[in-house]
């Protein structure tokens, strides 16, 4: 085990100084009125961390995030549980889950837009239209696939459904489902700030939109910069997890 | 029955509902418009005439998009696997790699690419792109030791054995690479699209969408979600017969 993980470590900031070298060579070549240089952008980013007037939007976006990920994983759980119990319905469902996958979603915008008109509801149910699908797919997959002799030892000691559900099927099928998890979480994100990007007041999106508009540069980089850095952090916490869990 | 038809008459179900429910008042005509006139609104658009620089211009950017994808992810991903050191450096990335908000960076390609086609295939680009490499490397992992030394037997270079031997076996793999690849350059070519650009079905979407024009909003939704799932559909198709013929 030892030397594993000084040496990922090592690859990770190799990793790191690769593409702060690609970035400033970038800024190099196509110079201040495209964008701004590393240290730049990460001294505006800190800028922004100082002022007051930044959080509300960063509030707002992070409100909007967790409320759309619960719904995208009750629902979520809820459709996969439901498919991968019953055979016939999950042949049906399935190739269904997958379409709409594959389908750019972007272009059902106008229609959620116009059932929750422009706000919080809009962003959130855009941002669970999002993750749904996959964690739908996975716990589907993960129920389909488990032993089904824990199902029939469950019903023998006449569990109830719902405890057949929270103390056999989901334990079992913890680490498949945790997969789709993950996938839904950086999902839900993007659709999140795809939906605050078209119609909002607020939020992280709506700061982008405003930056592309104001030809705002600095705002723009430093506001990717965050969201990259917020969203590989938190996608390795949850990518560590999930190795723990197949474990 | 069997699943599909049940599919196909769930399908049919939950159109003729939403017909119903529209045409009864249930849902409002300046929300929803019905299935139906959705169908003919998009047949006299399609026969019109007007729509067709836009649906060019979408498919031909999601068609660059992908292709650039796929050969760009087959190379790349052949070349890194066979550098340990620079995969180990980059397992990270293609880790956390969905996990970013491509269109984050849709801004920046509008102001170094200015707003043409360009930044837009680079969005869809850059979405399909690490899903081919990383299928890319799934195959090639999988090519048993006994092909590559028999390619060493008959002294192969290492560009012919990618060619002739690793890349024909890692196959089926690429090919999971390249459905995704596919699914996601529509994705990201129609998104950059409705967000902001001059041209394209995103465009004519949203502008439709701006000026409440449900009778040509609706309809390119659906063409567009036709368009998307019967691409999908014949690449699903073909895998699955080319699976079949593999096994035989």
């Amino acid at each position: 085990m030892t030397g594993i993980l000084p040496q990922r470590a090592a690859a990770t900031a190799l990793l790191l100084v690769g593409l702060l070298a690609c970035w400033q060579a970038l800024f190099a070549f196509a110079g201040t009125n495209a964008l701004t240089s590393p240290l730049d952008t990460i001294a505006y980013a800190a800028q922004l961390l100082g002022t007051a007037s930044f959080y509300p939007h960063l509030i707002e976006t992070a409100k909007a995030f967790c409320i759309a990920l619960g719904f995208a994983l009750a629902l979520g759980f809820f459709i996969g549980f439901t498919l991968g119990l019953h055979r016939f319905s999950g042949e049906v469902g399935e190739p269904v889950l997958v379409a709409l996958y594959s389908i750019p979603k972007i272009t059902l915008y106008p229609i959620v837009l116009l059932a929750f008109g422009i706000g919080m509801p809009a962003k959130v149910a855009f941002g669970a239209l999002h993750g749904v699908v996959p964690i739908a797919i996975f716990t589907l997959a993960a129920v389909r696939s488990l032993n089904p002799v824990y199902l029939k030892a469950a019903r023998m000691m006449r569990l109830a459904p719902w405890q057949i559900t929270s103390r056999v099927l989901l334990p079992a099928a913890i680490p498949e489902i945790f997969t789709g998890v993950r996938i839904g979480f950086s999902l839900t994100l993007i659709g999140t700030l795809l939906g605050e990007m078209f119609a909002s007041q607020r939020g992280i999106g709506f700061l982008l939109i405003q930056g592309i508009g104001l030809h705002n540069i600095k705002l723009i980089m430093a506001l990717t910069l965050m969201l990259v850095v917020i969203a590989v952090a938190a996608s390795a916490i949850l990518l560590s997890v999930d190795r723990r869990l197949r474990r | 029955m069997t699943p599909g038809r049940v599919r196909f008459a769930l399908a049919i179900g939950v159109v003729l509902l939403l017909e119903g429910l529209v045409r009864f008042g249930f849902i409002n005509r300046f929300a929803m418009i019905p299935p139906s006139e959705m169908l003919w609104d998009l047949g006299s658009l399609l026969l019109d005439g007007g729509i067709w620089p836009a649906i060019e211009k979408t498919l031909t950017d999601v068609f660059l998009a992908c292709a650039a994808a796929v050969v760009v992810g087959v190379v790349l991903g052949t070349l890194i696997h066979r550098w340990r050191l620079l995969r180990d450096a980059l397992d990270p990335l293609f880790g956390a790699y969905y996990a970013i908000p491509v269109y984050a960076f849709y801004p920046l390609f509008i102001v170094i690419f200015g707003l043409g086609d360009v930044p837009q295939v680079l969005i869809g680009f850059m979405l399909g792109l690490v899903a081919v490499i990383v299928n890319t490397f799934s195959g090639l992992d999988r090519v048993p030791s006994v092909l590559v030394k028999t390619a060493r037997i008959h002294r192969l270079g290492p560009v012919v054995t990618a060619l002739r031997v690793s890349l024909p076996f890692a196959a089926p793999y690429i090919f999971t690479g390249v459905k995704l690849a596919v699914a996601y350059s529509f994705i990201g070519v129609i998104g950059a699209e409705l967000i902001m650009s001059r041209t394209g079905l995103g465009y004519e979407i949203g502008y439709a969408y701006n000026n409440f024009d449900n009778a040509v909003m609706y309809p390119l939704i659906v063409f567009v979600l036709a368009v998307a799932g019967s691409v999908n559909a014949v690449f699903f198709m073909w895998e699955k017969k080319l699976l079949a013929r593999r096994r035989r």
